[in-house]
């Protein structure tokens, strides 16, 4: 069962009157196809012309929905196959952000990303894919470890951000996401991050430092999510729907500002809708950056990758890097 | 203005050359009235309470640099880079501070001596905006950096932020791995990175340039974390420890070197240099 956002609401009237219709005519002789076949037409107008034009308030409702595919979704339509690795060998194992070796195709790649969950259990389990400082040394550890044996790291990124906790502060929130962020930034091996989700501050950034940076059509990327945005500036967090405008959260506008390189569309209707529509275009898309990177020198790797970071908000040069 | 300092200052007072405001200071911790003048020769520390107060970016330089030290210039970037504007334009906020500061924005970066030994000494001021970081802040730490791999010397930054410029949105963000890049261009060169954490440090300033020094030395009291007390409180429901984020908690955690009163800053900083990178002794 689907569930619904707010602005769904027209086409969830639409679908549930396609289904009563349905159940109707069921064993009855009257043929109501035209009519069905007109409502359905309707719907998928109307779902189309809705997130043809989301805002970036609505975006992040999409980004947020709880049948949106999180990680174990693409690893299972994107990976053909995935051996997680656990533990950050000083303090424990972290469950938010997941980690392992993965095969894409024929290639062997370190593939890391958030994991939010999917059920009350699951959700508990993986902390809201909030990662703790034990899943970020955990990050560290693998891309060092991919470094050495020349595997490119994929990562997914889909966090509301750190786990803003006491004892995330006392084992040293700040220094594991700093030296994750240094460690993307040492890889000697490709590197391709996805926002598939919410890309939330830093907690998103320690997974995001890489060469070549996707977005989900609907996913969001933001320094600080609208809620705590507006209720520093606008004192309310009521304001959230300006928060997220001002801020330029989506995909869209951040190929714009030269943060991401390339947008990977969604099926009509947001992921949560096709979850293997949404895989099969992402693992399209990571597999063609991958090749790409795949040529070139760790040293030029390493070069593309501190210039992409370093020109971002350089005034000298303004930086098209759309192909 | 409350009616009382509206009629505080509607009563005409006899002398108004030196009036009592800038004669005397009142301790943000222990409410001591202290004498200006004494407070400033105490490099801002309250003799009686020790709290260390908040200083600007050239007083610290001052403090810290032999005399003599020339201030870079500060970088251009693109102003205002997303239109912002909450109950006010960000184009007018950053105008307001910048008309109550000497300085365009938030970190200053001087190059100069500490008891002799070379160094590019950068300040990031809370005075102007909380210290926040945005492009401006980032494209100084870069160009601080960079002087500093020109000159071989070492790179010593004050950090001070409530965190990221909410105004400028992603980009803000984005100055994490772009001064990280340039950390790592510093180890890689065998230059000493110091960072002195002063109060307050948080967000992602602290999550980036700010934890990523070869020695950390933090200033007693100073508030230095993640995530913000109230958000860690209302999302968590947990109470906060006894001295939680302080200095001297973050040293127990292991995660600064050394706690170091300011009167001692810059004797310290002299001698790590002396052992990190002796052969620049000026």
């Amino acid at each position: 069962m689907i569930s619904y956002l707010e602005f769904e609401k027209p086409v969830a009237a639409l679908e549930s009157r396609i289904a009563e219709l349905r159940a109707a005519a069921e064993g009855d002789d009257v043929d109501i196809s035209n009519e069905l076949e007109r409502l359905e037409e309707k719907s998928a107008d109307l779902l189309a012309s809705i997130y043809g034009s989301l805002t970036p308030w609505q975006k992040t409702q999409v980004a947020r929905h709880p049948m949106r595919p999180h990680f174990r979704d693409f690893v299972a339509y994107i990976f053909d196959d995935f051996m997680p690795l656990g533990g950050d060998r000083y303090y424990a194992e972290d469950e938010a952000i997941v980690g392992g070796l993965a095969r894409l195709g024929d290639r062997r790649v370190m593939l890391i990303g958030h994991e939010k969950g999917h059920d009350t259990e699951s959700r508990l389990r993986h902390n809201f894919g909030m990662g703790k400082p034990e899943g970020y040394r955990k990050a560290i550890r693998l891309m060092e470890m991919a470094g050495r044996f020349g595997l490119p790291v994929v990562t997914l990124v889909d966090t509301s951000g750190a786990f803003p906790g006491v004892e995330a502060e006392e084992r040293g929130q700040a220094e594991a996401i700093a030296r994750s962020t240094e460690a993307c930034l040492a890889l000697p091996v490709p590197m391709v991050a996805t926002i598939v989700g919410e890309g939330g501050s830093g907690g998103a950034v320690a997974l995001a430092s890489a060469e070549r940076v996707l977005m989900l059509e609907h996913a969001v990327y933001s320094v600080i999510s609208p809620e705590g945005c507006a209720s520093i500036l606008w004192r309310t967090a009521e304001k959230a729907p300006e928060a997220a405008e001002a801020m330029k959260v989506t995909a869209r506008d951040l190929l714009k500002l030269g943060v991401i390189d390339r947008i990977v569309n969604e099926p009509v209707g947001g992921a949560h809708r096709d979850p293997r529509a949404a895989a099969g275009a992402l693992r399209d898309a990571i597999g063609e950056e991958l090749d790409k990177l795949l040529r070139m020198s760790p040293e030029s790797l390493l070069r593309l990758r501190e210039d992409r970071f370093l020109g971002i908000g350089d005034n000298t040069k303004a930086r098209r890097r759309a192909r | 203005m409350s009616w009382l300092t509206q009629i505080r200052k509607s009563i005409p007072f006899g002398r108004k050359r030196e009036s009592a405001d800038n004669l005397w200071v009142k301790c943000p911790n222990c409410s001591e009235m202290l004498f200006a003048r004494d407070y400033e020769e105490n490099l801002f520390v309250c003799p009686r309470c020790d709290h260390h107060g908040r200083v600007g970016a050239d007083t610290r330089l001052a403090q810290i640099l032999d005399p003599g030290y020339e201030l870079l210039p500060e970088p251009s970037v693109a102003e205002d880079p997303l239109k912002f504007r909450d109950s006010k334009k960000y184009a007018d906020r950053i105008k307001a501070a910048r008309a109550k500061s000497p300085h365009q924005d938030a970190f200053q970066v001087a190059l100069g001596a500490i008891e002799g030994h070379k160094a590019i000494v950068g300040v990031q001021d809370f005075t102007f905006m909380g210290g926040s970081m945005g492009m401006a802040v980032g494209q100084a730490f870069v160009n601080g950096a960079k002087r500093a791999l020109e000159e071989e010397c070492a790179y010593i930054v004050f950090t001070a932020a409530g965190g990221a410029r909410m105004q400028e949105g992603i980009l803000s963000l984005m100055q994490m791995p772009k001064a990280t890049v340039m950390t790592r261009r510093l180890k890689e060169a065998g230059l000493p990175y110091i960072v002195v954490l002063t109060d307050p440090t948080t967000g992602g300033v602290t999550a980036s340039y700010a934890m990523l020094g070869d020695i950390h030395i933090a200033e007693p009291g100073a508030l230095i974390g993640f995530a913000g007390q109230r958000v860690i409180q209302d999302t968590i429901r947990e109470s906060l420890p006894e001295g939680f984020q302080r200095a001297e908690y973050l040293h127990k955690h292991g995660m600064v070197d050394m706690v170091v009163e300011r009167k001692s800053l810059r004797a310290t900083l002299a001698r790590l240099l002396d052992y990190l990178h002796p052969a620049q002794a000026a």
